[in-house]
């Protein structure tokens, strides 16, 4: 199973049943499918949460999986519940696992938006937030997915790294202070309207 | 349609997985001529069972998997609290086997009366017999009403348990919104071990929540068979906060097993609950009583001098009989408990150690997680968690040391508030993973 982080992604699957028709009695790691399955419980089948708070984890990039978990492990990242999630993998495990819903669609679910809030959301959007999250917030290379993720979700995160729960760095800090320092309240519940209309 | 739903959850699942089983059923055609004929009868439509039928039709559709449940619509168990507090209906806690039948399996709506485990063969009411190569067995839990005078399975239609969601779900909820200002509910919590461990708690505390809006001079006492209870210091905390515990104005009391004595007599005319040192008239009795494996355990000789089925941990084989799986709620999987979460985390493991044991390998090392919301009032919620991993030399499933545990303490309002979102989308994702 270790094996498995030398492989391409697109690989994986058929070169895994060559090892495991070898030898799985002996292996002391648990294969990233059965890893992986139990997190459906809360962010959905195949990593695509139908709401209405926990976000959807498939195609998340390696490295924002990898640092999620280890932040949350490490307690840097406050979470409700991953925090405690978290620290039950190995480093090895969660690579496994990293690796494997990097290789899955970011999945979106319907979910109620508004559309005027949406459109309004847009430009601001494409005003202070496209640089680093483009693409509509669709591309997440190291960051997370923010178009379509969950809304209520999205609402926790802005929150915390406004309330210095989470921290940020200092250009992300300089862009996100201006952003509410011009449109406050109403212009975070209208870009969390605009990724939320996305399809 | 069917197919082309099969089709995607299929391909879906290998994205997931990755696993042996599944990709043995994807790239290697003689396993899959192997597998053929291969059939697994699932008695039981919960959500160990209905997990355990979705994910053997996805990692290997070559086995022929056939579910037989008594009832054409479940009710869940998880969040059955909500209904009984006024939050939620009914419908938004059912579900068809649809999604089931969808994904490929045969869903058979009878009773399993038998099970011949020489001949390997289920037996129902409906007088038909199913024959599997290996059997999944997910009762779920059955009530040792003989502890108790006066209550029985016909009593419990008016004096519900509602520990098995359905009718009695609802019974419970109208007689709480029927009961006038200033009445009692009587809770009667279990001993160990049994379903849901915090789930009496909650309910006490979900039925306080709906009384301080509606019936503000009414309050719920709980006559525990016990002397402490899952999440106490949370609950505890959250009573203070809400419902005046341990005040004169307390809308819900405690009452533990040492100030009771033994809960001995239920007096339906009389709405009296009969304890060693208390006698407590209601308006509103809800009994719970002491549990067991569900009846076709007993009756397929699954169950050990426990009430409740022994199991080699690896692949959850009964330890009295081979062939034949025990999952959920009947199972004595030490040290995961018996909640929904356990139930299907367990169905997809099985069904992976299952398909693998039907093509001739090893089922390799499992992996399971168990999270429980607890709803205490409408803006606060807690949770426990725990990773589990299995320690084969002592037969035993424990949680990852260091990891898993309760919601602190001290969290802040806004993250039990959060606790209350995370609880729903728990709720509305696992029901879409374990029934479709």
């Amino acid at each position: 199973m270790l094996r498995i982080k030398s492989i391409p992604a697109a690989l994986a699957v058929g070169v895994l049943a060559i090892f495991t028709s070898i030898n799985t009695a002996s292996a002391e790691m648990a294969s990233v499918q059965t890893l992986a399955s139990p997190c459906a419980g809360c962010h959905g089948v195949n990593g695509v949460s139908v709401g209405p708070a926990t976000p959807s984890i498939a195609g998340l990039t390696e490295a924002y999986f990898l640092d999620s978990m280890a932040t949350y492990k490490s307690g840097k990242r406050k979470g409700t519940i991953m925090s405690r999630i978290a620290k039950g993998y190995t480093d090895e495990e969660t690579k496994a696992m990293a690796k494997l819903f990097a290789s899955m669609k970011f999945g979106r679910t319907t979910q109620m938006s508004d559309a005027g809030l949406a459109a309004k959301g847009k430009e601001l959007h494409a005003e202070f937030c496209d640089s680093c999250h483009e693409q509509d917030g669709r591309k997440a290379d190291g960051i997370g997915v923010l178009g379509g993720q969950i809304a209520a979700y999205l609402d926790y995160t802005i929150a915390d790294f406004y309330s210095g729960v989470r921290t940020m760095e200092k250009r992300k800090a300089q862009k996100m202070n201006a952003f509410k320092a011009e449109h406050g309240a109403d212009g975070i519940k209208a870009v969390v309207q605009f990724y939320a209309s996305q399809k | 349609m069917t197919k082309v739903n099969q089709n995607v959850s299929r391909r879906s699942f290998m994205q997931l997985s990755g696993g042996a089983a599944a990709a043995s059923a994807l790239i290697g055609l003689p396993t899959i001529a192997r597998g053929a004929g291969k059939d697994v009868v699932i008695v039981g439509g919960g959500p160990a069972g209905a997990t355990a039928a979705r994910y053997l039709r996805m990692i290997d559709p070559s086995v022929k998997v056939t579910l037989i449940e008594a009832n054409a619509t479940y009710h869940t168990c998880f969040m059955s609290n909500e209904v009984i507090g006024d939050l939620r209906t009914m419908e938004s806690i059912s579900t068809t086997y649809d999604g089931l039948k969808s994904a490929g399996v045969n869903v058979v709506q009878d009773m399993v009366t038998s099970i011949d485990t020489k001949a390997k063969k289920v037996m129902t009411k409906g007088g038909n017999t199913y024959s599997y190569e290996r059997c999944i067995v997910a009762p779920g839990i059955d009530f040792k009403y003989e502890l108790t005078d006066g209550y029985d399975a016909k009593t419990a239609e008016t004096i519900t348990h509602a520990w098995k969601a359905g009718p009695q779900t609802a019974t419970l909820a109208k007689q709480v919104k029927a009961m006038d200002d200033g009445g009692v509910v009587c809770i009667v919590a279990p001993p160990n071990p049994f379903r849901c461990p915090p789930g009496p708690y909650e309910r006490a505390s979900l039925i306080a929540n709906y009384m301080k809006k509606h019936k503000p001079k009414s309050k719920v006492i709980i006559f525990d068979s016990k002397d402490k209870f899952s999440k106490q210091g949370l609950f505890t905390q959250a009573w203070k906060k809400f419902y005046g515990f341990g005040t004169d104005n307390a809308m819900i009391e405690w009452m533990p097993a040492a100030k009771l004595g033994k809960i001995n007599a239920i007096h339906a005319k009389d709405m009296v609950v009969e304890t060693d040192f208390e006698q407590l008239k209601a308006a509103v009795i809800n009994f719970i009583p002491a549990q067991k494996a569900g009846k076709i355990a007993f009756a397929a000789g699954l169950t050990d001098k426990s009430g409740w089925c022994p199991v080699k941990k690896l692949t959850f084989e009964s330890s009295m009989v081979p062939n034949v799986h025990v999952l959920g709620d009947a199972s004595i999987a030490t040290k995961m408990p018996k909640s929904g979460y356990s139930a299907n985390s367990q169905g997809k493991w099985v069904a992976q150690a299952v398909v693998a044991l039907l093509n001739g390998k090893q089922p390799g090392v499992p992996s399971f997680v168990n999270t429980c919301y607890s709803r205490a009032a409408d803006d606060w919620a807690f949770s426990v968690a725990a990773v589990y991993k299995l320690n084969m030399e002592k037969n035993l499933i424990g949680g990852v040391k260091g990891a898993g545990g309760l919601s602190p303490m001290d969290a802040s309002a806004e993250d039990r508030k959060r606790e209350v979102a995370y609880g729903h989308s728990w709720y509305n994702n696992i029901k879409k993973d374990i029934w479709g």
